[in-house]
């Protein structure tokens, strides 16, 4: 009984949690343009998103969300995987004024990481574009990768890297064959963490974007929002968003919750 | 290059870069919230905020609106939390993961979502919408670290306290609560420092009817106030800063265990 009560709770809380994107969703597959006017079952939306013309400027934001994460998530990767070997190597104060110094852009909210690098850029001079966003996504993601990568180093065991140069490894070498393998899984949630929370930004992203016309998936939202009609295609949009994200989500789960499975097995 | 063999340099350049681009865009906001246009020092900003009206309520107003939806979410969130990590009522994982999933959708399309809901319930925008909108958006990050604190909670102290005679609500009250209470810290940093922060989704819910403390900011700084807009974003800085301490720390050994992936 008790669990039947459980149940229908989280059920109760999920329904309401969804319901919006399942209304969404729903009328991804009709073709009036405003929503709640059910005109049939169409998937024009779909293919007009993807066939361009008129919506052209939603195609060309959403190659920018993707190009921009890609590349930010890349050099917050290099980046925080080499701060995270300096940092596990560092003793004392030293240790700890880094740590603290990663934990400020985390701490921070949005808007004033976005206002504070927005000052930065207006009182040195640099022109905002794609360059200044790629750098303030990079400020605001690899405090992350430092924190997927620590826990990998700490697990090491760090007489292996000193074995590999003893046994005649040159530090390069001990670096790439010793280092890197046993940091990979840190580094590849690290990249999957940047990536996902460079396409989600909004509040940084707008205040370093400058006025040159430049436009990610969120500026472009919310410039249509402001406009007052939305456009119709970002229906099908968030629609397949979503399952992309509800597929990976839930395939990631499946499969570490195996991978934990054998591991018990094999431990055995 | 000897020097770069030492590990411990290649923090190096971490550290120089985020004294570049952390700390000093930081420092940035102050000076620029005591200076005028000129760049001649003075408190003018400070009280121009405080003398006036509309901003100055604006601000009373998001710390309101950001209580109602901490609160909403923790009288939400603290029961779903405690029955997804409570594995007799709860077997499924995958229904931790269709809790958190909303976390990785941008929240503009989330605040659309809601709007379209209202929108075809014929509900009107407004208030209810914008408390409903900013606990839609949030409450995953209220269940998650909850979630997390509870499934690692030692489950031998409830038996001990039950074998000890703890009928139960004084398990609940006096071993799950204060056990959870780093959780619910957390949850409550993690909801109540977005919702007073963020701009652009209250002028959605509300049709730009209520303006957040959040907006408010973001239009000094659009319309070129740059000063005032510091100034602003340096008392939003503040209460943060004064929320976190009043968390003591604990949020951060919460979120630092944090990561679904």
């Amino acid at each position: 009984m008790k669990r039947f009560f459980a149940q229908a709770y989280l059920w109760l809380l999920l329904a309401i949690l969804y319901a919006p994107i399942l209304i969404i969703a729903i009328f991804s597959f009709t073709e009036a343009k405003v929503l709640g006017n059910w005109t049939g079952f169409s998937t024009k939306l779909y293919t007009s998103l993807f066939t361009g013309g008129v919506h052209h400027s939603l195609l060309s934001a959403i190659e920018n969300t993707l190009i921009i994460a890609i590349v930010a998530a890349a050099i917050s990767t290099v980046l925080g995987s080499i701060a995270a070997i300096g940092i596990h190597n560092l003793r004392g104060h030293k240790r700890i004024v880094m740590n603290t110094l990663n934990n400020i852009p985390m701490l921070n909210p949005d808007i004033i990481t976005g206002i504070s690098l927005f000052l930065l850029f207006v009182s040195v001079g640099i022109t905002q574009g794609f360059a200044t966003v790629i750098l303030a996504h990079v400020i605001f993601c690899t405090p992350y990768v430092v924190l997927c990568v620590l826990p990998r180093l700490q697990q090491m065991n760090s007489d292996i890297y000193e074995a590999a140069l003893d046994l005649g490894a040159t530090p390069m070498q001990a670096i790439y064959k010793v280092l890197i393998p046993e940091i990979k899984p840190g580094m590849i949630s690290g990249f999957i963490l940047a990536f996902t929370l460079s396409i989600d930004d909004f509040a940084v992203t707008i205040f370093t974007i400058g006025t040159g016309g430049l436009e990610t998936l969120s500026t472009y939202i919310y410039a249509d929002a402001r406009k007052g009609g939305l456009t119709p295609e970002l229906r099908p949009l968030s629609t397949i968003i979503f399952v992309t994200v509800l597929v990976l989500l839930i395939t990631i789960n499946v499969r570490s919750q195996r991978a934990n499975k054998k591991k018990k097995a094999l431990g055995k | 290059m000897r020097f770069f063999m030492r590990r411990q340099n290649w923090s190096l350049p971490y550290f120089i870069f985020m004294l570049i681009f952390v700390v000093l865009p930081l420092v940035l906001i102050f000076i620029y919230a005591f200076q005028d246009a000129d760049g001649n020092f003075t408190f003018d900003n400070f009280s121009k905020f405080i003398s006036s009206p509309e901003a100055a309520n604006t601000f009373v107003y998001s710390i309101g609106v950001a209580i109602i939806t901490t609160v909403v979410c923790i009288l939400l969130g603290y029961p779903a939390a405690y029955i997804l990590s409570n594995k007799e009522l709860c077997r499924s994982k995958v229904m931790v993961v269709l809790f958190i999933l909303p976390m990785w959708i941008n929240i503009l399309v989330r605040t659309l979502a809601t709007v379209a809901l209202f929108d075809f319930m014929r509900l009107p925008l407004g208030e209810g919408a914008l408390i409903f909108g900013m606990v839609y958006n949030f409450l995953p990050f209220m269940i998650y670290p909850i979630y997390n604190t509870m499934q690692k909670m030692d489950h031998s102290y409830i038996d001990a306290a039950q074998d000890l005679g703890a009928n139960p609500i004084n398990v609940f009250t006096k071993v799950v609560l204060p056990l959870s209470m780093p959780g619910v810290m957390s949850g409550i940093m993690m909801v109540f420092m977005p919702t007073i922060s963020t701009f652009a989704i209250a002028e959605l819910l509300t049709m730009n009817n209520i303006k957040l403390f959040g907006t408010t900011i973001q239009e000094n700084i659009n319309n070129g106030m740059w000063n005032y807009g510091a100034a602003l974003s340096l008392i939003m800085l503040v209460i943060i800063f004064a929320s976190e301490l009043f968390s003591d720390g604990e949020e951060e050994r919460a979120s630092n265990e944090g990561g679904i992936i």
